[in-house]
């Protein structure tokens, strides 16, 4: 399978080897939609994301809130995003926490948002 | 006999529903983005459609990992605003069109757009951030409502120009619909968004103006945009962007843009919005 998407920085394309790959652990995340859910997985993290049968990688990654980590290993934003709000974190600050900007993110948005410029191949990136 | 008279592209950034449930609108952070609305409520009280079909994608709400079809058409009487994870949002129970669904559903599977049928359907900000937008804060949705989920979630999203073309054959099955109805298409999601990894924050304003002159003016060629180009220049979640074909689909290949409105930011996403009406 051809995937010409590989080369865009600092991106996961969510297709279908990912989504093989991530299906327990994006299956464990967005069961923490409901609020039963929650309340088990608070009582008993463990013994909660044990029910799902995902890599030592990806349950490591999920219990230690590694959000680039979760990416790469096969979770899709729109999963683990769940994850990251049971936690209290929101989309906004869940991508300051992935870019590594921290507060700076939510006024790099406000400006205008990140440009496309050096921003569409991998090459770009490397040369930093 | 049915009609479509107009088409409505409006991003669904859940962050605006937030924004209206708790009645921060106003604000300085917010208050531009509703003020670019504004005429767009009231035109929709005069455009007074009977009914919306609405194209949109559900964000793993209806639909988590295990089932993931890519044009799901929702054939209830009644959608339900889901708990995406903070509680669902206090808004009316989104009504549908059973005999208007029903009859889509056989028009397109025979025009050989194998759909998928859905009669239960919770509904999450895709569909509901829209209708607040367009709609307001109303007690009772003014209108029914069919509402078409499409995958774009897992890659790939459909084509846009398979979007393009279930457009024209939506069209085709709402204008052999016995009764009279006056139906308004919602196309939404977008612009210009990436929520993820290291490149999360994307923005690309240039890229979306283009977008927005193609699909209103020379849709053949905008509908050829291929997958890569949405993932590089919109970033990975801007390939929401595929919906509005649908929408541009079943209007006339002639339309008088009525209204734009474009702003960045609502959280991590430019917002766009387009009223198109047939000419
Ligand atoms: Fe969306």
């Amino acid at each position: 399978m051809s995937k010409p998407y590989s080369d865009i920085p600092g991106t996961i394309v969510f297709d279908s080897d990912q989504a093989a790959e991530g299906y327990y652990l994006n299956q464990f995340c967005i069961s923490l939609r409901l609020a039963d859910n929650r309340e088990l997985f608070r009582a008993d993290p463990e013994g909660y994301i044990d029910q799902y049968p995902m890599t030592a990688g990806q349950r490591n990654a999920a219990l230690n809130q590694e959000w680039n980590l979760l990416l790469e290993l096969g979770g899709n934003i729109y999963y683990t995003s769940k994850l990251a709000a049971y936690h209290g974190i929101n989309f906004q600050q869940l991508a300051g926490l992935m870019t590594g900007m921290g507060e700076d993110y939510r006024a790099m948005m406000v400006g205008g948002g990140r440009s496309i410029e050096g921003n569409r191949y991998q090459s770009e990136w490397e040369d930093e | 006999m049915a009609y479509i008279s107009s088409g409505v592209a409006c991003s669904h950034v859940p962050a605006l529903g937030v924004a209206s449930d708790k009645g921060i609108t106003g604000d300085d952070y917010y208050g531009p983005i509703f003020k670019g609305f504004e005429f767009s409520k009231e035109w929709m009280e005069k455009e007074k459609p009977d009914v919306v079909f609405l194209v949109y994608n559900d964000h793993c709400t209806a639909f988590d990992a295990r089932v993931i079809p890519t044009f799901a058409l929702g054939c209830g009487t009644e959608y339900v605003p889901a708990d995406e994870g903070w509680g669902p949002r206090p808004v009316p129970v989104v009504k549908g069109h059973r005999n208007l669904s029903a009859h889509i559903a056989q028009s397109l599977i025979l025009d050989e757009f194998d759909i998928t049928i859905m009669n239960e359907m919770e509904v999450d900000h895709g569909l509901t951030v829209p209708m607040t937008m367009m709609f307001g804060q109303p007690d009772e949705w003014p209108c029914p409502v069919v509402p078409l989920a499409v995958n774009v979630v897992q890659y790939p999203a459909p084509l846009g120009r398979r979007c393009f073309a279930l457009g024209k054959a939506i069209r085709r099955a709402i204008e052999s619909y016995g009764e009279d109805l006056k139906v308004c298409v919602f196309g939404t999601g977008g612009m210009s968004h990436q929520l993820q990894h290291k490149r999360a924050g994307l923005i690309n304003a240039e890229w979306d103006a283009r977008f927005m002159d193609l699909l209103v003016n020379e849709p053949d060629k905008g509908s050829q945009i291929e997958h890569i180009e949405y993932l590089r220049e919109a970033g990975s979640e801007g390939i929401e962007l595929v919906m509005w074909y649908v929408m541009r689909g079943a209007l006339n290949d002639n339309v008088e843009e009525i209204h734009r409105f474009y702003h960045v930011p609502a959280s991590n996403t430019a917002v766009g919005h387009l009223i198109l009406e047939n000419r």
